[in-house]
């Protein structure tokens, strides 16, 4: 099932598909967020906002709007 | 005559870089400017084997050579500039051994530059605990250079680190990616265009806005025939090119690194679920805020008091030692109090800096990014606007330096022009002063009336930040891509040597900086007021002597009438009286009227020029107090300072832009005029409009 990165939930382990490359900064791309990479929720802020996540082995912070322009598939 | 190789040490943030440097030069080091732009440059001095010297710079930490910040941009135009004097004849890519992959890609980017590149990995002591193992001759053969494990932390590998810079010209320059491969026919047919250059800096050149002197965008578009990309065209071959990056990464890896999760221990998520929990993460962060407050109000106190009465006798003792005149009056009241006004502050700033730097070094700091950045989002600030916030109730100037980090230029400019609001350490001995006159004695559910108007005038300070960001947020209209990524680093115990190096040249730059303009205002100020024009300043001993012949008082109390009497009639007295019109709504006299006046240059000087003006001669609080409480309101009667013309003044000081150094400051991190001029007359009027209505109110 496709969705975006804004809805993974703890646990769940998601595999990037597609990222909006005119939304999305080139430095997150840079920071691992590329199609094929795992991804993964470590902790999320009240009202969901940031997203606190582990892209293909890389920690880092992104806003929900962020993540909303990052498709993913849930793989487990 | 031993030779010099310049030496760059680049890396991701938080991958023990700059630890690298103070390993390599220890306390061999300085930091300075860039040119005309606030971003810090670290460099020093290291000796290598054979007699060869190093001078190495610590460039700012960056994720890849596609900058997107002015720090960053300061290492993109050094390695593209060959006649730079400090281009590097080697680079040293620093990278954390939890992080190789990521780490790589700037690597592999330097490389292309054809630089001689090698690769330290740091944390090797790590690797057990991680269940990471590297096979380094594979790494060496792939990416075509030398890779020296180290750790900073158990001191191994400084020396051989040392050895292979020496030896630096046997490492091979060739490129990891062939630009072309990103798009062959845009790339020939760029090459056709500049046969002499090479391709990725061409291609460097085209994707950042940045000035490279002399190359830069436009020349390449004016002179290749050939179609330039839009900017959603190079975008889209910029993540191609990051792709390509990563795919000879992962070949690279896939047989150089191996990782047994199995044995890896991860202590970041056993604490990370409780300091970013939703209520306890903000329950130990509060905790924390108050440490520090304590820290800094309370246990800097003794070594300030100590400060201050040193200042005090040294002062005296200057007065009495050398001959009197202009030059030792000068020294024992202008240059040495000034001096003092200084170094009182020290402590603080000091301490200021010891907690941040550990918050910082430990990784906890990006996790207040992350747990306040929904929060201040509201009021158009972002997660990264806490830091400079904090640091902003000890001094607003290195908290504006703090904001350069927030990716937006809005969130950034908003950050800026807020932080003033808070209550900084120079607002708190005018706080004190006004409190213990006008506020009455009592407690209020076991709290003194003090000290809680103390404690709201801290909230009013920080509601003032918030309440002006929100507004600002919807006046300012400035377009600028709010992005928001923060890494969130490893937790680590910060090295003693890194910490104290960072408090010692933070404190250093507060002094010689900020130091430099209260300094140069206090001469000032001791000069108009120690000048005044015609008979009634210049012959004010006769004039006061003769008032009172008569009169039955004390030589001491003589001298305090004639100090006071040539106050008054000061060029500094004149501008009070002259402005008196302007302040007696707000319930002042003109003699509150110089010390506002004075406090334009930097606020804590109120305190000393009441103690002047109220002809006390030392700075002892009960004694100006004493003074203070029996003035009387030349208009009204009753005493000048009344509830009501004390929680006035408390306003004013609270809103008011009183502080050279800030504006400066402002002035230099937005680089224009408009912002702190700005910020002067909105937080002025601000200040008057609140003190003249609670004054109004109150009367």
């Amino acid at each position: 099932m496709q969705v975006t990165l804004a809805d993974i939930k703890r646990g769940e382990i998601g595999i990037i598909v597609d990222v909006s490359s005119i939304h999305i900064p080139l430095k997150l791309l840079e920071m691992g967020c590329l199609p094929g990479n795992s991804v993964e929720l470590v902790q999320m802020a009240p009202f969901a906002d940031p997203m606190y996540l582990n892209i293909n082995g890389s920690h880092l912070a992104i806003r929900k709007e962020t993540a909303l322009h990052i498709q993913i598939e849930i793989a487990r | 005559m031993s030779k010099q190789i310049n030496v760059a040490l680049i890396g991701n943030p938080n991958t023990g870089k700059t630890s690298v440097f103070n390993a390599l030069t220890g306390l061999n080091q300085k930091v300075g400017n860039y040119p005309g732009i606030t971003v810090e440059k670290k460099e020093g001095i290291c000796k290598l084997p054979r007699g060869v010297k190093a001078h190495i710079i610590d460039l700012p930490g960056t994720y890849s050579l596609n900058a997107s910040s002015l720090d960053e941009n300061v290492v993109i135009e050094l390695l593209l500039n060959k006649n730079d004097k400090d281009f590097p004849d080697v680079a040293v890519v620093v990278c954390d051994v939890e992080n190789i992959k990521r780490n790589l890609l700037l690597f592999t980017q330097i490389k292309d530059l054809k630089i001689p590149t090698i690769l330290a990995i740091n944390m090797a002591d790590r690797m057990a605990y991680k269940g990471i193992s590297l096979d380094i001759p594979h790494l060496e053969e792939h990416l075509n250079t030398k890779v020296v494990l180290i750790s900073t932390r158990k001191k191994t590998g400084i020396p051989e680190l040392k050895e292979v810079i020496a030896a630096y010209k046997e490492l091979s320059i060739e490129p990891c990616l062939n630009a072309s491969e990103i798009d062959k026919d845009y790339f020939a047919n760029l090459q056709k265009a500049f046969p002499n250059q090479l391709l990725y800096k061409l291609w460097l050149v085209i994707t950042q806005d940045v000035n490279f002197g002399k190359m830069d965008r436009n020349t390449i578009d004016a002179v290749a025939d050939f179609k330039t990309k839009s900017n959603i065209d190079l975008k889209r071959l910029q993540q191609k090119e990051t792709i390509k990056r990563y795919q000879f990464i992962n070949n690279v890896l896939k047989e150089g690194q191996a990782i047994d999760l199995s044995t890896a221990k991860d202590l970041r998520i056993r604490l990370d679920r409780i300091l970013t929990h939703k209520v306890w993460g903000y329950v130990i962060f509060g905790l924390i805020l108050l440490t520090i407050f304590q820290a800094i109000y309370d246990w800097s106190s003794i070594p300030m008091d100590f400060i201050d009465s040193s200042f005090a006798s040294l002062s005296e003792w200057t007065k009495t030692t050398m001959p009197s005149g202009t030059l030792t009056n000068l020294i024992s009241e202008g240059i040495i109090p000034g001096i003092g006004g200084i170094v009182i502050f020290i402590p603080q700033i000091a301490f200021l800096f010891l907690f941040i730097s550990v918050l910082e070094e430990s990784g906890y700091m990006s996790r207040v990014v992350f747990l306040m950045d929904r929060v201040m989002r509201k009021f158009g600030l972002s997660g990264k606007s806490v830091v400079p916030l904090i640091s902003g109730t000890a001094c607003a100037i290195p908290a504006i330096m703090a904001t350069r980090n927030i990716e937006s230029w809005k969130e950034r400019l908003i950050t800026i022009l807020v932080t003033p609001f808070t209550t900084c350490s120079a607002r708190l001995p005018v706080y004190l002063i006004i409190i213990s006159l006008v506020i009455p004695e009592g407690r209020f559910l076991g709290l003194s009336f003090q000290a809680l108007t103390l404690m709201l005038l801290y909230l009013l300070g920080f509601a003032a930040a918030v309440g002006s960001a929100w507004l600002l947020n919807k006046i300012l209209k400035i377009k600028s891509k709010t992005f928001f990524v923060v890494e969130m680093p490893n937790y680590k115990l910060p090295l003693l040597k890194n910490v104290a190096i960072t408090v010692l040249e933070k404190t250093k730059a507060f002094v010689f900086g900020a130091g430099k303009i209260i300094l140069a205002i206090s001469i000032v100020l001791w000069f108009l007021a120690s000048y005044g024009p015609g008979d009634d300043f210049n012959n004010a001993e006769a004039i006061v002597t003769e008032k009172y012949t008569n009169a039955d008082i004390t030589e001491t109390d003589l001298d305090h009438h004639i100090d006071s009497y040539k106050l008054e009639h000061s060029y500094i007295g004149i501008t009070g009286r002259a402005i008196e019109p302007a302040i007696r709504p707000l319930g002042y006299d003109w003699k509150i009227g110089i010390a506002l006046v004075s406090s334009f240059a930097a606020r804590e000087v109120f305190v000393g020029t009441l103690a002047t003006i109220y002809n006390v001669g030392s700075d002892e609080e009960e004694t100006i107090k004493n003074r203070m409480a029996g003035e009387v309101n030349p208009v009204l009667g009753g005493p000048l300072f009344n509830f009501a013309s004390g929680i006035s003044l408390l306003l004013f000081y609270a809103f008011a832009m009183q502080c050279m150094s800030t504006l400066a400051i402002v002035k230099k991190e937005t680089n224009s005029w408009k912002w702190p001029v700005w910020q002067l007359f909105i937080m002025t009027a601000l200040a008057y409009i609140s003190a003249l209505i609670a004054f109004q109110l109150l009367k």
